[in-house]
Parts: C-alpha cells; structure tokens; sequence
C-alpha cells in the first residue's frame, strides 16, 4: 500500500472517530468550539506520531526479542501516560489561555482511546516504522477533521431549535450519526 | 462527606440509573458504540468492563493509602491494565468468537474513562466494602445499557436478538442500524430518552 493511500484510508476512509469509534469522548467534550477542537485535534496527532515511533520501538526492540508480548498492553499506557504528562507540561508553558481552555480534557488524552487503539492497531497491522508514523499522521488528521466539523456544526446549533431533552449529548451523537453516515460514502475511494 | 450519609443499598443503585455512567455520566461511550452491532457483544463487553472495574476497585481502595497522590493516576492505570491483560487472555483462551468480535475493544478497556472515572472519584475515597458495591452497580449499570443498545440494534439490523430471528421475513432489515451510524443514532435517541424519563420522575 503506498504511504498516500494509507494516510487517506486513515483519515478519510476508516476515520477514528466516524467509523471506529475511537476517541469519542474528546470527541463530544471539547467540540463545542472550534479554536479548542482545533488545539485538541493538533495535540492528539503529537501524541499520536510520538506514540507510534515510540510503541514501535519498544514492541520491536523490547517486547518480542524476550517475549515479553503479555505486557504489550500495561507498556503501552504507560508510554502514553508518560508522553501526556511532556505534552501538558509544554503547553502549559508556551500558552497559558490554550491550556485553560483545553482544561481537563488535556489529562484525559491519556485514557483517549484514539491513541491506545492507534498504538494496538498498528501492531495488530505489522505496519513498518515509516507505515505506522503515516498512519498516525493520517489519523490524527482524521480526528482533527472530525472534531472540527462537529465544532462548527455545533457553533450553529447553539442558535437552533433543538428539542428540549435532546440539548447537549443527544443532539451531538445524532448529529455525528448523521456525519458517520456522510463518512460511509467514502468507503469507495479506495 | 456527604457522600457518607448514602445507604450501602444506594450504592449499587445508583448506577443502574442516576448515576448511570453511560446515559447520565456519558463515561465509556467509545465501547458502547463500537462492539453493540450485536446483542451478545455488548454482553460480553459489559461483563469484561464489570470484571476489570470490580477488581481494580477492590485492589485500589485496598492499597489507596500507600498511593502518592502525584503519582496516582499512572498506578490506577497499570492496575488496570493488569486486570485488561487478564481479561484478554481468558477471553482469547476460552471464547474465541467473542474475544475476535470484539477484537482491539478488549485491551482498550484500559482506556475505558469509566474505569479510571471510578477509581479517581470513589475508590480512591472508600473503603473496600463501598468500593465493592459502587463497581458492581456501576458494572451493572454500564452492562444493561450495552445489552439493551445491542439488542435494539440487533433486532432493526438483522431481524435477530442474540442471534435467534424474531421478526417475519418479510421484514426489510436496516442494514445501517449494524453500522457507524446506527450506533450513533440509537444512543443518541437513548440519551434524549433517559432525559425524558428523568424529567417526568421529578415532577
């Protein structure tokens, strides 16, 4: 597969958040506006690349030459736990506003499953180092993409009609079946 | 603490529907979209999120006061991820067709925010005995709501609950209630429903 068709497939096609559920809770929590959904969306996809050469090394380096592949799982997390903690403490540092608006949700990328499921995938798939850091590009993008789309949609929705007991969560998750179902016609592209 | 005050009985209770995690709580959502195209996978997830919460409860509020705060987090994590390991395993040895349905779901239980949700905000502050509860009812209410997704979605999308037909054949299947969408749009509905309901039982 060329390093561009995987990048779509990751982004568009097989999009983490539409069409394999991963990260939804990001995904609903911070998409209210769009400035934050797109500081969010860019420090996931940091992670997400780090993480990738990361996990890579370790399960290749590591984990297989003494068959260590039972704690793939507990290796894993912590690499991410760890990568969270740099990223909180830079962004703390460079953007005082940026880290008060991503509040609580910036510790939380650690349980955010878009990077855990990015980090097992890419084992499961036996992608090369190069594969893996494309595919990790390629699906933080595509979370990006979806976290943005649902802030603007959101944005307007502010300012809609929606019916009482659907506010906030319910309207959102109908409103991503609708982007999920937007999102299938892609599957044909590749 | 008023947390003090709660009854043990109200402790498993309130995560059957007050504090449910899904529908009140909105925790673990990426789970309960994901594996419920069928009525049998939100079974088995709920059962293995049941397991992995209950016991890293029970270990974490055993052990909670030798935890450094400013490390906490990461050990809740490596409890759960032992506990996920566990799972992944029985679940590959002695139910394969499950443990391949569910595929990467399984060792993301690790991720799931409910888990850790739980271990930050109760068991962390309880002792043993309430942590206990507090996972059962919990367990217990994420597993009925994944059942309930999971048999809805089975029944529009394949005309089947736990895979035993129950609607006629001539009944036009709606194949995107078993795909992305689908998931979207049931709890989406569920969400706005459990609302309702609430609102109308405080009036």
């Amino acid at each position: 597969m060329s390093l561009l068709t995987l990048f779509i497939s990751a982004a568009i096609v097989n999009n983490f958040v539409l069409s394999q559920f991963l990260g939804i809770c990001p995904f609903v929590g911070v998409s209210k506006k769009v400035d934050s959904a797109i500081s969010m969306g860019i420090a996931v996809t940091f992670v997400m690349t780090i993480t990738a050469a990361v996990t890579f090394i370790i399960n290749n380096f590591i984990l297989i030459p003494f068959e260590l592949s039972i704690l793939q799982t507990v290796s894993f997390i912590l690499v991410i736990a760890s990568l969270v903690q740099l990223v909180e403490m830079f962004i703390k540092k460079m953007s005082k506003p940026l880290y008060n608006s991503l509040g609580i949700f910036l510790p939380l990328i650690t349980t955010n499953c878009a990077i855990m499921g990015l980090a097992l995938f890419a084992v499961q798939k036996e992608y090369s180092f190069v594969d893996g850091i494309i595919y990790a590009v390629g699906a933080g993008a595509g979370f990006t993409l979806a976290l943005v789309i649902m802030a603007g949609i959101r944005e307007e929705l502010e300012l809609a009609k929606v019916p009482k007991y659907f506010k906030g969560a319910g309207i959102t998750m109908i409103v991503a079946g609708s982007l999920a179902l937007a999102f299938m016609g892609f599957a044909g592209l590749i | 603490m008023a947390k003090k005050s709660n009854s043990l009985t109200y402790e498993v209770v309130k995560g059957l529907w007050n504090e449910n995690p899904v529908l009140i709580q909105l925790l673990g959502l990426c789970p309960t979209l994901a594996v419920t195209n069928s009525a049998v996978n939100g079974v088995a997830m709920g059962l293995a999120t049941t397991f992995v919460l209950l016991c890293s409860s029970i270990l974490i509020s055993v052990i909670r006061k030798i935890i450094p705060a400013q490390v906490r987090i990461a050990s809740y994590i490596v409890v759960i991820a032992t506990f996920v390991t566990v799972v992944d395993k029985f679940l590959a040895a002695y139910t394969p067709d499950i443990s391949k349905a569910l595929g990467a779901f399984i060792p993301l239980i690790v991720v799931n925010c409910l888990i850790l949700g739980r271990q930050e905000a109760f068991a962390s502050k309880n002792n043993v005995g309430r942590s206990i509860l507090d996972g059962i009812g919990m367990g217990i209410g994420f597993t009925w709501v994944l059942t309930l997704l999971g048999m809805i979605r089975e029944l529009l999308g394949e005309g089947s609950i736990f895979a035993i037909s129950i609607m006629p054949e001539s009944f036009n299947t709606w194949l995107v209630m078993i795909l992305p969408p689908g998931a979207f749009l049931t709890l989406g509905i569920f969400i706005g429903l459990s609302n309702w309901i609430n609102e109308r039982r405080v009036n």
